[in-house]
């Protein structure tokens, strides 16, 4: 074991031991609890502290202390607090105790506070009064809880729905505003383009469509994945893509070239709009030009292997072929910094012959955790690819 | 003398620790993971009144319910990208919801529209239950519903994933779950401590997608239970406690049904079905059989036959003893859905919710009722004191005899 893991273990204890057994106040206990809790760590270590913790937190009917407890906490933290939350909730419940209904309103409009505990007191209301979705979703159109907005853009859809196409339109736009989910992108497009409105959804979404494309590189029985190419070695060198040079590739010489997807999706097709080249592998790069540092998703959707690079750091793999395709497949978590960002994307085809196997596409966007667009400042990028506004 | 007379005592203890174990349906397929529930004497004139209950419940799912003493358990996924994950506990008399937690997935969720995050079926040792879901999240709940630990094994090992979904059930072996991870991209598969949460072990795996289930290979005299872990390779028989391999079956196998074990042999879906009966750190090859080719649902093997279900919904029962194809009956629709063999009766549920009830016979299959229940069935039912439990994408139903 160790020695920080024991360190860790015999502070854990004394906070077990401190929290439970001196004379101190219950609030003090309760923010004790919610540390501990906040502290476990993936791997099934400590879980019987943790335990106690949330026995301790059951009987304390601290529900909006336990609430405020998910804001920065790990996603293994907040499923701890969740269900010491739920056992608050049960508690308080059998005790016949009112819900503090007020004061969980007001921690829902903290926007500031976290999406998923926002959501939790939300429903614990909803459960037992359901007028109040009525009261709260009509003001969660543009939240940072994707799940208030689905149901703030699915009332507006139903309201001009309801409506003459006219009225309809202005409704419609509102509700594209807030959405941030595909298949409610999709109804409200299909709606407003019926009523003769332009909608941009590539932009909406934030896909990225203009790319520098390069290969095919030999990828036969899938051995290219693990080869480095020189677009690859390049990129690991932070060093400028040059459009003029040509490398070796699978079947001669091959150079960028640039390539523009008009897909509403963003999907770019290797298989149309190049060639489904058996065997081979891609590399399609872009840049992004951020106008602060700033934690970004990069979201992308692929039925092929890929590897992905930002400003020459590898920030994922995966070497899967052919087992379906989505918008949102792959969610990266990735750090921009200011100025122009380069991705690269290795995108890789096998040599399966059935009908569902012949895809060779990627799709990608830039997004917040809630799926709405982070869009690239405009700006005239490298690798003469223009890039801004209609991105 | 000695073995025996320990693994006497070892069964008397258990005996003694819980009475209802024999009465449970703990796990997918049951206790022994075979699809047989022992001594249950279930409805065989299925109808509107033998609808016991029917219980509404959140989200989807495509796992099975457990039953454990009066309580059942299982599974749900819902919200848009299928991220929040639901465990029901149910009153097993009545129907009604005794509790329900959530958690949220912190693997990936994304499956084949077919299947969701609440694919695999929940196991419990009889005081703990273990729900685990595609997204690889791995929760201990006691039978309170007071979480006991959570393992994010899909933000532990971010690429074990398959976009298509993950629906291995887990096992539980003595103080152990027993989980498969196996992706093409990244596949392992490892122990789990039923008490801590922590890993006891963790053995890498052939690295392909693969859908089946571990199975059970009871303790013996000389042996105690082995965990059956399949994969397009094979099976490989792994010691619960330590991961260590035993043996290994290496002419391959299906990577949706799972074996199945019945008297100390394990029948294999594989190249058609395989039987072979393990010995200590060896096995002997019994048969194969062409003819007997399960689709997706898991052979069923009792009273010297083994049933299998094929794409376009045909039974066939064959003999154990050699492997020979005895019977055929085709019954309506597409199947999803593992049977379970109860009072010499075979309970089928195909896709669109149908409830088959077949008399197997020497040389024949007789269906002896069916009922619509009118509601997509994709789980493997349950059974246990006379219920025969099934879940809808929105409903858990019991059936039974009226009283």
């Amino acid at each position: 074991m160790r020695a920080d893991c024991v360190y860790r273990r015999v502070l854990l204890s004394a906070i077990l031991v401190f929290t439970f057994t001196s004379e101190r106040s219950r609030a003090d206990d309760v923010a004790d609890s919610i540390k501990l809790l906040q502290s476990i760590e993936p791997g099934g270590k400590d879980t019987g502290v943790a335990r106690k913790a949330v026995d301790s937190l059951a009987s304390s009917g601290a529900m909006l202390s336990v609430l405020k407890g998910f804001k920065g906490s790990s996603p293994l933290a907040v499923n701890w607090l969740r269900n010491a939350f739920e056992e608050i909730v049960t508690a308080e419940k059998a005790a016949s105790k009112p819900l503090p209904v007020e004061e969980l309103k007001g921690f829902i409009a903290d926007r500031s506070e976290s999406p998923i505990a926002r959501r939790l007191a939300y429903e614990t209301l909803r459960d037992q009064d359901a007028a109040i979705e009525a009261e709260l979703i009509p003001d969660m159109l543009l939240d940072p809880s994707p799940e208030f907005r689905r149901d703030a853009v699915a009332k507006l859809i139903n309201e001009a729905s309801a409506a003459e196409a006219a009225a309809a339109t202005p409704i419609y736009q509102k509700a594209m505003s807030g959405a941030v989910h595909e298949d409610q992108v999709k109804q409200i497009a299909e709606a407003l383009r019926k009523n003769g409105e332009t909608v941009n959804i590539q932009k909406h979404f934030g896909f990225l469509s203009q790319w520098m494309v390069i290969g095919p590189f030999d990828n036969k029985e899938e051995k290219g994945f693990a080869v480095a190419y020189t677009p690859e070695t390049t990129a690991a060198e932070s060093k400028p893509l040059d459009p003029t040079v040509e490398y070796d590739g699978q079947l001669g010489k091959v150079k960028w070239q640039a390539v523009v997807t008009e897909d509403d999706y963003g999907v770019l097709d290797i298989a149309k709009q190049i060639q489904n080249y058996k065997g081979s592998l891609m590399y399609a790069s872009t840049s992004w030009k951020s106008d602060r540092d700033q934690n970004v998703e990069v979201r992308l959707g692929t039925p092929n292997a890929w590897k992905l690079w930002v400003n020459g750091k590898l920030v994922f793999e995966r070497e899967e072929y052919h087992r379906s395709s989505a918008m949102d497949q792959y969610k990266v978590p990735v750090s921009l910094k200011a100025g122009e960002n380069i991705l690269l994307l290795k995108v890789c085809q096998n040599e399966q012959t059935q009908d569902w196997a012949q895809k060779y596409q990627f799709q990608l966007r830039v997004c917040d955790s809630t799926g709405s667009a982070v869009l690239p400042v405009s700006t005239t990028a490298k690798n003469d690819v223009s890039s801004g506004e209609n991105r | 003398m000695k073995r025996i007379i320990l693994g006497t005592s070892v069964l008397a203890a258990l005996a003694a620790c819980d009475s209802s174990f024999g009465a449970d349906w703990r796990q997918f397929r049951g206790n022994a993971a075979n699809s047989v529930a022992v001594g249950e004497s279930l409805p065989t004139e299925l109808s509107g009144e033998t609808i016991a209950w029917k219980t509404p419940l959140p989200g989807r799912g495509l796992s099975g319910p457990i039953i454990v003493g009066d309580k059942v358990f299982v599974s749900s996924s819902s919200g848009y990208g299928q991220d929040r994950l639901h465990v029901v506990c149910v009153n097993a008399d009545s129907g009604e919801q005794v509790w329900q937690r959530q958690f949220d997935a912190t693997g990936r969720t994304m499956t084949h529209d077919k299947m969701c995050n609440a694919t695999p079926t929940m196991a419990s040792d009889g005081e703990r239950v273990y729900a685990f879901f595609s997204s690889n999240d791995l929760i201990c709940l006691d039978m309170q519903g007071k979480l006991q630990w959570f393992r994010g094994l899909g933000s532990e090992f971010p690429n074990a994933s398959n976009s298509l979904g993950m629906s291995s059930s887990p096992v539980v072996i003595g103080s152990t779950v027993v989980v498969q991870v196996e992706s093409d991209a990244e596949a392992f598969a490892c122990g789990v401590d039923t008490v801590s949460g922590e890993t006891k072990w963790q053995i890498e795996r052939p690295r392909a997608a693969n859908w089946t289930s571990p199975s059970v290979l009871p303790a013996t005299n000389d042996q105690p239970a082995l965990a059956l872990l399949q994969s397009s390779k094979g099976l490989t028989a792994v010691d619960p406690e330590t991961g260590k391999i035993v043996w290994n079956f290496e002419k391959g196998a299906s990577t949706i049904p799972s074996a199945t074990v019945s008297d100390g042999a394990i029948v294999i879906p594989s190249n058609g079905l395989t039987a072979i009966r393990p010995s200590g750190e060896k096995f002997e090859e019994l048969w194969n059989s062409a003819g007997l080719s399960p689709a997706t649902p898991s052979p069923v093997v009792i009273d010297g036959m083994a049933y299998v279900m094929n794409n376009a919904g045909v039974l066939s029962a064959g003999n154990t003893s050699t492997g020979e194809r005895v019977w055929q009956l085709r019954l309506k629709g597409s199947f999803s859905s593992t049977p379970i063999a109860a009072g010499g009766y075979i309970y089928a549920f195909n896709e669109s919710g149908t409830a088959f009830v077949v008399k197997p016979e020497a040389d024949k299959g007789v269906v002896i009722s069916e009922l619509d229940l009118a509601e997509t069935i994709l789980c493997s039912p349950g059974a246990s004191n006379g219920g025969l439990y099934v879940r809808s994408d929105q409903h858990l139903i019991k059936l039974a005899n009226p009283k």
